[in-house]
């Protein structure tokens, strides 16, 4: 088994398909929207797949060390920030084609229109523990 | 823990054994480890040998954990029962252990998270387990949270009184950071209150009990099956449970004729009124007001002031909302939404949207943030006709 973040982006990741900011969605889709994410990880939790799942506020901070005895340097929130994570899943599956087949699941969550929004995942895989075995 | 046990006795038992224990020389950190063996023990033992008398059953083993481990760490144990010890109380002293472990245990040198692990500890008997379950992190990160707290209470002498201020803030984080997990933390900050409110006579102990009762007996109209947030005023009120309201409000009714008003009296003569209203439309909201001028005039908290512009909109229109609003900080956590909620009221639905959007962005937690932005997609779908 091996483990992948799936990671879902504000800003940084190609355009969906179905590219309509969610308070223009009918209720009805948003709640659609919300189920088909609840169960996609209730599913994931039946076949044993699944290892968490966390959504992040989109306000953050950059933060520095600033030297011995001085507070940490703190900057931002940047509006042009290329990069924004929303949040993520984290899954543990039998191979690599199997964490790409969930991330297509997942970018299928319904959307505007009730279709599918085909927004960009990111798969990215965990560096794991050193096998004990290497010859 | 395992069927066949009185759960609810068993972790009643716990702070009595952990004073017996202290009162014959255990320090406060081993006394409450050798408790919490004892504690395992009984979930193993009793549903096939119950105990004639279960406190004498759980001293008897945890005494003998404690001489255990202090055998088996002799010259570190010596110096801490040495340091420890102290004499027994005297003839016609009434010392309440229960009561002076909750002051221990939400000592003023621990930090909120500190207290509030140590009091579901030794106070609330649950397993270091199940309270890092309920907090959502490893259990090894709860047993140093918890060992590090032992250790900076270790000097505290144990019949010093407290202030029961500090207890009520840990009580109250124990209540409101909800409930996840196998452990109701809604449930144990009830039970905790409702056994600190029978020590003692303190106004502001049943004020904070009638609370979390009038507060607990929405909890089944609060979310949908899908855990989505339902809205006080859309809130099914036949699903209140009626029997803990009339308690909660019995419990309130008691302390305010004391006549020593404190915030969370204020706050559960808020909630007592929401309860009292057999539909939203029913809903006292001018007394609402004066109660949350008294909770302003009490705290001085923002985030009152921020309730009370609610109230003043549902009680004087909301025109009279937005103006109470209008000298408040912005950046408030919910500023956000209330003004969304007022300026829909007002007939202004695309501010209204705006603000829903904004608020979603800004939420502290997932079921709000849905909730917000369906707020703004209902309008914003109103507005495309």
């Amino acid at each position: 088994m091996a483990k992948y973040l799936l990671l879902k982006h504000y800003r940084g990741a190609p355009a969906a398909v179905n590219d309509v900011p969610m308070d223009r969605w009918t209720p009805e889709e948003v709640s659609a929207h919300i189920q088909y994410m609840q169960d996609f990880a209730t599913r994931l939790e039946g076949t044993g797949e699944f290892v968490d799942g966390q959504a992040l506020s989109p306000e953050g901070t950059f933060v520095r060390y600033d030297g011995e005895g001085r507070p940490p340097v703190t900057d931002g929130p940047f509006a042009e920030t290329k990069d924004l994570i929303a949040g993520w899943m984290v899954i543990d599956v039998e191979s690599y084609e199997r964490a790409l087949q969930l991330a297509g699941e997942l970018s299928a969550a319904p959307g505007a229109g009730g279709k599918p929004i085909h927004e960009w995942l990111e798969v990215r895989p965990f560096l794991a523990a050193p096998p004990t075995i290497t010859e | 823990m395992d069927r066949g046990v009185d759960e609810a006795l068993l972790r009643a038992l716990i702070p009595t054994v952990i004073g017996i224990l202290r009162r014959r020389g255990a320090g406060f950190a081993a006394a409450e480890d050798a408790v919490q063996d004892a504690l395992v023990e009984a979930v193993r033992v009793w549903p096939d040998d119950p105990p004639r008398d279960p406190r004498a059953w759980l001293v008897a083993v945890a005494w003998r954990r404690f001489l255990d481990a202090a055998r088996a760490d002799t010259s570190r144990r010596r110096r801490e029962v040495l340091v420890d010890d102290e004499p027994a109380p005297g003839p016609g002293e009434a010392v309440d252990d229960t009561l002076q472990l909750y002051f221990l245990c939400a000592h003023p040198s621990l930090s909120p998270a500190s207290a509030v692990a140590l009091t579901l500890r030794a106070v609330g008997g649950l397993t270091t387990r199940q309270i890092a379950r309920a907090y959502l992190v490893p259990e090894a990160t709860m047993a140093q949270r918890i060992s590090r707290a032992k250790r900076t209470v270790s000097g505290v002498r144990f019949n010093q009184p407290g202030d029961v201020a500090t207890v009520l803030r840990v009580l109250y984080l124990v209540f409101n950071e909800g409930y996840s997990g196998d452990v109701d933390l809604a449930g144990e900050a009830i039970r905790l209150t409702r056994q600190l409110a029978a020590r003692t006579e303190h106004e502001e102990v049943a004020g904070l009990l009638a609370l979390m009762l009038l507060h607990h007996a929405r909890r089944p109209a609060r979310t949908r099956p899908d855990g989505s947030l339902v809205p006080l005023a859309e809130q099914d009120r036949s699903l209140w449970d009626t029997r803990m309201i009339a308690e909660g409000v019995d419990v309130l009714q008691t302390a305010l004729a004391r006549d020593r008003l404190g915030e969370f009296q204020a706050q559960a003569a808020v909630a007592a009124l929401h309860a009292d209203a057999r539909t939203a439309e029913e809903t006292d909201w001018v007394q609402i007001v004066e109660w949350y001028d008294e909770l302003v005039r009490l705290t001085g908290s923002p985030v009152a002031r921020l309730n009370r512009a609610v109230a003043v909109g549902e009680a004087d229109g909301p025109r009279a909302g937005l103006a109470a609003l209008a000298g408040l900080d912005p950046t408030l956590p919910r500023h956000a939404a209330v003004a969304a909620y007022l300026h829909e009221r007002d007939g202004d639905p695309v501010t209204a949207a705006r603000l829903y959007a904004e608020a979603a962005l800004l939420a502290p937690n997932l079921p709000e943030r849905d909730h917000l932005t369906r707020q703004a997609a209902r309008l914003n779908e109103e507005l495309r006709g």
